[in-house]
């Protein structure tokens, strides 16, 4: 053995009981919070309840010692807490009855056969479908997407209120305020606890994958300085979209989301200097790039594709163009006419302005500084980008690299108008100032 | 926080007896569980070290050994990549595993290196990388 001092055997104490209860709530809180909103069928109730055993945990645990099972003790204790509230509310009565009824005999049968693997666990396949309904409910068309997003984060990621609160830069109060209005929304629209048919199934899967997609980019967004729990929620998101592949894993989309999610987050190390300052995609060093993720984006995407029978939706097509980036060893080694092609198919299916923008730049990428212009020329008209700076701004390069660089000095001047960040507004007024030194020479 | 878990062998495992279909059964089912916690990132088991070999680095020498070596409890005969967000996290994942070994066996939870622990180190070239606005593509690509 080439150790030189033996190991010490860990004692309960090392990182504190209180880590360990944390740890096993972010385990079990989903499935906990999923079997009683199946039981119960009201999703506020149901995470009152699991909260309570987590409080009966933080209470006895550190006494008693964590169980063997703490998934099965937390069920159970939340299914007594259940009974009580059930006997003294009284408010549906004969529901109220039954379902009394119904949690006794589960207690009871889970007492008398104890070692019969996890009698208060639901078994594997009740429990997939619990974790689905549960993010279905968590985004369910009722609710804002930023509601949408703090219920998804406190039901299926375990975080607390201020946890949320924290990652999503907003007081405490307001966060709160948010998931219990999200929660009363959810019981006044009396939503269906039971899973959608084939044919609500895509519907409610999208608005999963949408509240998925403006977590991640949550996280993305987050700057240096910022609460660590901002980008953690990269993680966070990634996360749950594996989940939800593994949960649906016949649908297209939620592949592409995962391989569009993965792609990105493997160019997260990569993107941002030591002074905080933002490295655009082309002057990133690659060397940089998780190879990991990107192996895993580019599998989640063949899966996509293998799915969608030739029909990707947007979420596998813009993945498709971040895995164009991603194969490609160097910046000037880029597949263009390919990333092109994605974004015709992108138009095609979710029309944007801001896609045709993209389009317009991989254009001039693909086939020279003219034929972007010609793509960019139609979208100067267009109302939703009048006040967008980076039209401007994408405008006054192309017209630079064609040489006509009086009108690229106003073009980016113009794009130092529009924006109020004031490291980019120092960045464009200098390009302004080299196309102006340009033209009178 | 990704972490590696480092499956220890034992005199089962290195000499190459298979793990029997129930353990299959087990570690099959966990393998699910970890998947559907969106915790598993990888993990591959390993061949007995009998089909492994060494290479010892000294100065300018490089000397090949073939396996099979000794040190049985230092051995390695898998290895899982997960995706957790606290090594408390790790270690109830781990204390979950079905026993993988015949004989007495670890499990070893090592945390693996992210960019925040190397500072500012490995960055100088990015320094004078000079960011330059070219439309939107980082945001939308």
């Amino acid at each position: 053995m080439p150790s030189t001092s033996p190991s010490r055997p860990r004692t309960p104490h090392d990182d504190g009981i209180g880590a360990r209860v944390a740890a096993i709530w972010r385990i079990e809180a989903p499935k906990l919070i999923g079997a009683l909103v199946r039981m119960l069928r009201d999703v506020g109730l149901a995470e009152d309840l699991a909260q309570d055993a987590l409080v009966a945990a933080l209470e006895r645990w550190p006494s008693s010692g964590v169980p063997d099972n703490p998934g099965a003790w937390l069920m159970t204790t939340a299914k007594h807490r259940a009974i009580d509230r059930l006997r003294r509310e009284r408010l549906h009565h004969e529901q109220a009855a039954a379902l009394t009824l119904a949690l006794e005999t589960q207690l009871q049968d889970a007492q008398r056969a104890p070692d019969a693997g996890e009698p208060a666990l639901p078994t594997a396949d009740t429990m997939d479908d619990d974790l689905l309904r549960l993010m279905f409910i968590a985004c369910h068309p009722v609710l804002t997407p930023e509601a949408r997003a703090a219920l998804t984060l406190r039901l299926l990621g375990g975080l607390s209120t201020d946890e949320i609160a924290r990652a999503f830069l907003v007081p405490e109060a307001t966060m709160a305020q948010r998931i219990v209005r999200a929660k009363r929304t959810l019981g006044e629209a009396r939503v269906a606890f039971e899973l959608p048919d084939a044919a609500g199934l895509a519907a409610r899967l999208d608005s999963v994958l949408a509240v998925l997609y403006l977590i991640f980019n949550e996280g993305y967004a987050a700057t240096a300085g910022d609460d660590a729990l901002r980008p953690a929620l990269c993680d966070e998101a990634l996360r749950l979209g594996r989940i939800l592949a593994a949960l649906a894993p016949r649908a297209a989309e939620v592949h592409g989301l995962v391989a569009l999610m993965e792609l990105q987050a493997s160019r997260l190390r990569a993107r941002t200097a030591p002074d905080g300052a933002p490295i655009l995609l082309m002057d990133q060093d690659r060397r940089r790039w998780d190879r990991l993720l990107i192996g895993r984006g580019l599998a989640a995407l063949a899966m996509a594709d293998s799915l969608a029978g030739g029909q990707p939706g947007p979420y596998a097509l813009q993945a498709a163009i971040a895995a164009c980036h991603a194969r490609a060893p160097e910046a000037d080694r880029t597949d263009w006419a390919r990333i092109v092609q994605h974004y015709d198919a992108l138009l095609a299916s979710a029309p944007s302005p801001v896609v045709a923008l993209n389009r317009a730049v991989a254009v001039s990428m693909a086939h020279g500084p003219a034929a972007g212009l010609a793509a960019l020329t139609p979208l100067l008209a267009e109302p939703a980008l009048a006040g967008y700076p980076w039209l401007a701004s994408a405008h006054g390069d192309l017209l630079s690299r064609l040489g006509r660089h009086h009108e690229a000095q106003a073009a980016f001047e113009q794009a130092a108008m529009l924006t109020r960040n004031r490291r980019e507004q120092a960045f464009l007024r200098q390009r302004a100032q080299a196309s102006a030194a340009a033209a009178s020479r | 926080m990704r972490v590696m878990i480092i499956l220890k062998a034992d005199a089962h495992s290195e000499s190459g007896v298979m793990p029997d279909e129930q353990l299959l059964t087990d570690m099959g089912r966990y393998n699910e569980e970890l998947v559907k916690a969106g915790v598993m990132l990888a993990g591959e088991g390993l061949h007995p070290s009998a089909k492994g070999v060494r290479v010892h680095f000294s100065g300018r020498q490089r000397t090949v050994t073939d396996g099979p070596f000794a040190e049985t409890k230092e051995l390695i005969a898998g290895f899982w990549l997960w995706q957790v967000r606290s090594m408390a996290e790790a270690i109830e994942w781990v204390k979950r595993c079905p026993n993988p070994m015949i004989g007495d066996s670890e499990i070893e939870i090592r945390p693996v290196y992210e960019m925040s622990d190397f500072g500012d180190a490995m960055t100088p070239a990015l320094r004078e990388q000079e960011t330059r606005l070219r439309a939107q593509l980082d945001a939308n690509a």
